[in-house]
């Protein structure tokens, strides 16, 4: 049984109620959190550097957002992995299992594309950029929630959900950049491997409806065995 | 029915075997368990960390006499502290397991408080305990404002959130922190079981908040932390203070297994979760096997009488449940005592040196009164107050 909530509590939810009574704070509000965090921010020292040589003008955003993608669809490639395991894990969840490889075996392409394109450029994909390493810490909670044993296939399919969307727009910037910066080879190139990732996205959508509705199907959440 | 200390041998150093795959089980939930599960672990843990330290200490300051022994019973604990902490769920952010930890440090404190039959160690722990609840408050304040995430879903309402001591005074200087220890020959065992446990849950919520609080972005969790953790190294002095230093190594070794078999003991007691409860029972009886080993070193080394140092019997454990009407009493009485050497003093006799070093630590502003300005706990979150 849920126990997070107050309802559940015997006496207790009363009693923590009186907490706000009972509560003399420090003078102030969360502004003055605020303060200190722009303290903080007034001083802060970037992430990083691109790696040198730094490219001129857009070509230098365009080799640090490479860098990111690249980042990005490794990262990908092992939330396909954990998902596949995930699926196989409960058979009856109705993702096709040869669907799923070929999305994450195109993810592993688009890696490598990536990788090229960034080593013809001149580039280092060997480097992390300063976008490819806050595109890492922005998918560590996608990684806990897809390598969970705990959640489930409607569960992992949302955090990919929420990959597959960012990834969605963050190609579609990528063409744009490599436009900008004159690249027509890679333009398409790119906007090939864009096509991919939006047919990806819509399959992703389509089973994570699928699995919500089946779970509703079976009834709200899943009944919890004892220890 | 509890364990015949001198009479149960526990399971023998050689049958005590482990697996990665045993090591590594299924963790509790966050959601469904009882918190008092979460605060058992947490507790247990600490325990086990707390032989660690003991352990290293010990083969750093003994020959190979006891440095073998030590280390076979080490490598023991090392599993048994990893089973217990890897049932920590990772769908608890680190914010929500501290939340946690001082859930521990308020409530098996004042169960500790409540029952311990010396005055002065009594005064200690309420002391303490005191600084702890304030912590809670200010932690809750920075999981709403951090992470907009209730605390009350880890505390199941079985302990409040209030300002207590503010932690900005909590920082003192090194001589206000130690107190009188107990006297090893006339101390109750129940007094030295009490101190052994209450050290261990410190020594490891200091180690947990030196370790996650560099893993935050946000520069006021990172200071809140940094705070936090420095009152804890505080609270390790003050009760590692309270154990008799005269003590020799194998009488404290003795005790550290005592106190482990009495911890398992009251967890296995009070387990609602059977799969739990297995674990400490596996552990209680594999304690009895370290204590066994610890008593026939003592024995043959100091050619004493571990009956001189040992319980007929285990004492009543330390109760896992809600002490919010002692926690607030203890609030209302004595919220405003300050430590002045080894004595607790009404705030009008406090310590110069502290006041003095507490005003360069917050001199360029206080972490807690920051993270917490005009915060009141609210459920949900401070924002239903604000919204409504």
């Amino acid at each position: 049984m849920n126990q997070s909530g107050m309802l559940t509590a015997e006496d207790g939810g009363e009693k923590m109620m009186e907490n706000i009574a009972l509560t003399k704070p420090p003078r102030g509000d969360e502004t003055d959190l605020a303060k200190i965090r722009l303290q903080y921010a007034k001083h802060a020292e970037p992430v990083g550097t691109i790696p040198e040589p730094t490219p001129p003008g857009i070509a230098a955003v365009l080799m640090d957002k490479l860098g990111e993608r690249l980042a990005f669809e490794r990262s990908g490639t092992r939330l396909y992995d954990a998902l596949m395991v995930k699926c196989a894990a409960d058979k009856s969840c109705g993702v096709p299992a040869k669907e799923l490889k070929h999305l994450r075996d195109e993810e592993a392409m688009h890696f490598a594309l990536v990788g090229a394109a960034i080593q013809a450029l001149g580039g280092d994909p060997t480097a992390q950029t300063p976008w490819a390493d806050v595109a890492g810490v922005e998918g560590m909670g996608l990684m806990q929630v897809l390598t969970d044993p705990k959640t489930t296939v409607a569960q992992a399919l949302h955090a990919i959900l929420v990959a597959e969307m960012t990834d969605n727009a963050a190609w579609d910037e990528l063409v744009e950049l490599t436009g900008q910066a004159g690249n027509d080879d890679l333009v398409g190139r790119f906007a090939k491997a864009r096509d991919e990732e939006q047919e990806h996205l819509e399959k992703v959508q389509g089973w994570y409806k699928q699995a919500v509705q089946a779970a509703g199907a079976a009834g709200a959440g899943r009944v919890r065995a004892t220890g | 029915m509890k364990p015949t200390l001198l009479e149960n041998r526990g399971v023998p150093l050689e049958k005590q075997k482990f697996t990665w795959r045993d090591l590594v089980q299924k963790p509790i939930s966050k959601l469904d368990d009882d918190a008092y599960t979460r605060v058992r672990i947490i507790l247990m843990n600490g325990i086990e960390l707390e032989a660690h330290r003991f352990s290293h200490s010990a083969a750093r300051m003994n020959g190979p006499e006891l440095q073998l022994p030590l280390a076979q019973v080490r490598r023991i604990e090392q599993h048994q502290a990893t089973m217990i902490n890897w049932l920590i769920g990772a769908d608890h952010s680190p914010l929500e397991t501290t939340i946690a930890y001082e859930q521990v440090a308020i409530d098996v404190t004042a169960a500790v408080a409540m029952n311990e039959p010396d005055d002065y160690l009594a005064q200690v722990y309420r002391f303490g305990l005191l600084e702890d609840f304030d912590h809670m408050y200010r932690y809750s304040a920075l999981l709403d404002r951090l992470e907009g995430k209730d605390a009350n879903n880890i505390l199941q309402s079985y302990t409040d959130i209030l300002p207590g001591r503010p932690t900005l005074v909590e920082h003192r200087a090194p001589q206000d922190d130690l107190r009188r220890p107990y006297d090893r020959k006339k101390a109750a065992p129940l007094s030295k079981l009490h101190a052994l446990t209450i050290m261990a849950a410190e020594q490891q919520t200091h180690n947990f908040y030196m370790n996650i609080g560099p893993m935050y972005a946000d520069p006021v969790a990172r200071q809140l932390y940094a705070e936090i953790a420095s009152i804890e190294e505080q609270h390790v002095t003050q009760y590692e203070s309270i154990i008799d230093p005269t003590e020799s190594w194998l009488e404290k070794w003795v005790l550290h297994e005592l106190g482990e078999v009495y911890n398992y003991h009251g967890c296995m007691e009070q387990e609602s979760n059977p799969r739990i409860k297995a674990i400490w029972e596996r552990f209680c009886d594999y304690e009895l096997g370290h204590l066994r080993l610890a008593i026939e070193l003592f024995e043959k080394h100091e050619r004493r009488d571990v009956a001189e140092i040992l319980p007929e019997s285990l004492p009543e454990p330390i109760p896992f449940a809600s002490q919010r009407e002692f926690v607030r009493e203890t609030l209302a009485g004595e919220v405003d005592l300050r430590a002045n050497g080894t004595e607790m003093v009404p705030k009008s006799k406090d310590s110069k040196a502290s006041i003095a070093y507490r005003e360069q630590m917050n001199s360029e502003g206080s972490p807690s009164e920051t993270v917490s300005a005009g915060y009141k706990w609210a459920p949900g979150s401070e924002l239903k107050l604000k919204v409504a």
